[in-house]
């Protein structure tokens, strides 16, 4: 007599599609899924206890560690928060070069998702091609940083260093030439059919439910949701930028790859309009040497590339916070995967991972 | 003389001391705290649930920190109310996380970041209970809570009551203590420091413990592995 039974799979801590150290335990019925559990926590560094632990100042660099491929959008959330509760306001130019610097970190990190996400999929020469350009990217970083990849820019009160004059020049060359990669990377894959086949109704998941999982960014967008925190609560300049919010219909895997292709072109839209207005000025306002922000309590969020990227912190008065918490967009989306994977097939999964785009070390802090 | 003078030098430094501590200081620019209970959302919360709110208050006075402390025993009825009144629709559920206060006698305290996607306003409840007490959970009401909650209890400690599936998420199972809590220590409670310690004070012998580790790991025929 043959008989069928659950079988348990176990998908990672080391799978190279888990993007990290993401564990799966994967209850199987046939090809079929019919429970997920998702195992997390071996990146965790404890960033929460430690941020308790050091005056404000000092944190910055840990949080380029979270979302280790957007460590500016980290930078800026983090600092923000502590601008607003110590009541600092940076600089008019300050503000440009954040947001002209955190859109071109965008486009790197949704190129670090593209190339992985296409690789998971079987298509391994836009991997190639998408890491050219985000070369081209780390490239700019470099030139006004030092840095590359944990790059520690952004400073409470502003920015460090202004951007180098031939920073301009080669900004621009980039936003002229990269809309026509993205071309290059459609050709590759919007009507691929191998592409279509792995990705339209995979993974699929309502607005209603988006939102009730709390999903954010580009995955929430996919679902036709058009909730931007850039849009809904305009931080920095944003309000005066023009940009669309792309949505999708249905929220599947192809759904949320289209927005996080449109909104790298916007993007490099805010960028074009930052270069075009970035006006002269200051780079960093007076802020004193022991930072004690009066009692009180905020919470700040900015769009990450990954979704909404917010920082509560309490203060007690004294120099470090007394309560520090990261609501990693990466961390409050992954939980969606469950019910995203539910009925679907085991390959689907490494699809339904590449298209919510998790960062681990966002995940387990 | 010289004391004479010295006697002078004192009593002016004094008298301008004494001066200095007399003159009015610059007024404090506090722009008017906005009355708190005209806010649509208070005044419906008070209507509704008069005996629930126990507190509203704009922390630090920093624009849209809105937070309104509720008895803990009625948090699932606000949440579930902010989120079906077709007025507040507060459908999103942006963060909630867990504060430890050791010094007060309700010591932990729920912090839950409610936001409205229709009206784009947000909202900050809080819950304060003791040490011994749990709190409902919101999981019903939101879906996202479920890992939220997971992380409060594995990092401050704090019990959710009809929670679908309460472990620890981020810490092993069978981690002692709770992180965030203030009395942690925060290079940890040692473990991993004896260890290191120990590997470099004899990595042969560290070495061979390991290996026997292993070894005694693989005849348990363990089917799923724990992470390190």
């Amino acid at each position: 007599m043959l008989e069928t039974r659950e079988l348990i799979l176990n998908m990672g801590p080391q799978h190279p599609s888990t993007h990290g150290v993401l564990r799966l335990v994967l209850k199987l019925e046939g090809e079929t899924i019919v429970g997920t559990d998702v195992v997390i926590g071996y990146l965790h560094r404890g960033s929460e206890k430690i941020a308790e632990n050091l005056p404000y100042f000092e944190f910055v660099p840990y949080t380029d560690r979270l979302d280790y491929t957007a460590a500016l959008s980290s930078n800026l959330g983090y600092v923000m928060a502590v601008e607003k509760i110590s009541s600092i306001r940076p600089p008019e130019r300050a503000e440009y070069v954040r947001v002209i610097l955190t859109e071109f970190q965008r486009i790197a990190a949704h190129l670090v998702w593209l190339a992985t996400h296409a690789l998971d999929l079987g298509a391994m020469s836009v991997f190639l091609y998408c890491f050219r350009e985000r070369e081209a990217i780390l490239d700019l970083f470099e030139m006004v940083t030092g840095a590359r990849l944990t790059i520690n820019f952004f400073r409470i009160g502003g920015v460090p260093a202004d951007l180098p004059p031939q920073f301009f020049a080669r900004s621009w060359e980039f936003v002229e030439t990269f809309p026509d990669r993205i071309k290059e990377y459609e050709a590759l894959l919007t009507r691929n059919k191998i592409w279509l086949k792995r990705t339209r109704n995979v993974a699929v998941i309502s607005a209603e439910d988006a939102i009730d999982l709390g999903l954010t960014g580009p995955s929430l967008r996919g679902s036709g949701v058009s909730f931007d925190v850039r849009r809904a609560e305009p931080y920095s300049i944003y309000e005066r930028l023009q940009f669309d919010i792309p949505i999708g219909e249905k929220g599947d895997v192809f759904d949320r790859y289209m927005v996080r292709m449109e909104e790298m072109r916007q993007s490099l839209r805010i960028i074009r309009q930052c270069l075009e207005q970035i006006p002269e000025g200051d780079l960093l306002s007076r802020v004193p040497r022991k930072l004690k922000p009066a009692p009180g309590e905020v919470y700040v969020r900015i769009e990450a590339p990954k979704g909404e990227l917010g920082f509560y912190i309490v203060s007690d008065g004294s120099e470090k916070p007394y309560r520090l918490k990261i609501r990693g967009p990466s961390f409050v989306n992954l939980q969606s995967l469950p019910a995203m994977v539910q009925g679907g097939l085991v390959a689907d999964v490494v699809a339904a991972i590449g298209s919510i785009d998790v960062v681990l070390g966002e995940v387990d802090r | 003389m010289d004391e004479k003078d010295r006697e002078e030098k004192i009593k002016a430094a004094q008298e301008g001391a004494a001066k200095r501590a007399a003159a009015p200081k610059p007024a404090q620019e506090a722009a008017p705290a906005p009355d708190v209970e005209t806010i649509p959302v208070v005044r419906r919360l008070r209507q509704s649930f008069p005996e629930a709110v126990r507190e509203v208050t704009v922390p630090g006075k920093i624009p849209d920190e809105l937070t309104v402390l509720i008895s803990a025993e009625k948090i699932v009825e606000v949440c579930r109310f902010l989120k079906e009144d077709p007025e507040l629709s507060f459908d999103y559920l942006a963060d909630l996380t867990g504060v430890h206060y050791p010094d007060r006698e309700e010591c932990l305290e729920v912090v839950y970041h409610l936001y409205s996607m229709k009206r784009r306003e947000r909202l900050r409840l809080k819950v304060r209970v003791r040490e011994e007490e749990a709190v409902e959970s919101v999981s019903s009401v939101w879906r996202t809570a479920n890992w939220h909650e997971r992380e409060a209890y594995d990092l401050v400690g704090v019990r959710f009551r009809n929670h679908p599936d309460l472990r620890r998420i981020l810490l092993p199972e069978e981690w002692e203590g709770h992180p965030l809590r203030k009395e942690y220590p925060v290079e940890g409670k040692g473990e991993g420091l004896r260890y290191v310690a120990h590997v470099l004070r004899d990595p042969e012998r560290a070495f061979r413990e390991f290996e026997e580790h292993q070894a005694s790991k693989k005849s348990q025929e363990v089917p799923q592995e724990e992470g390190e």
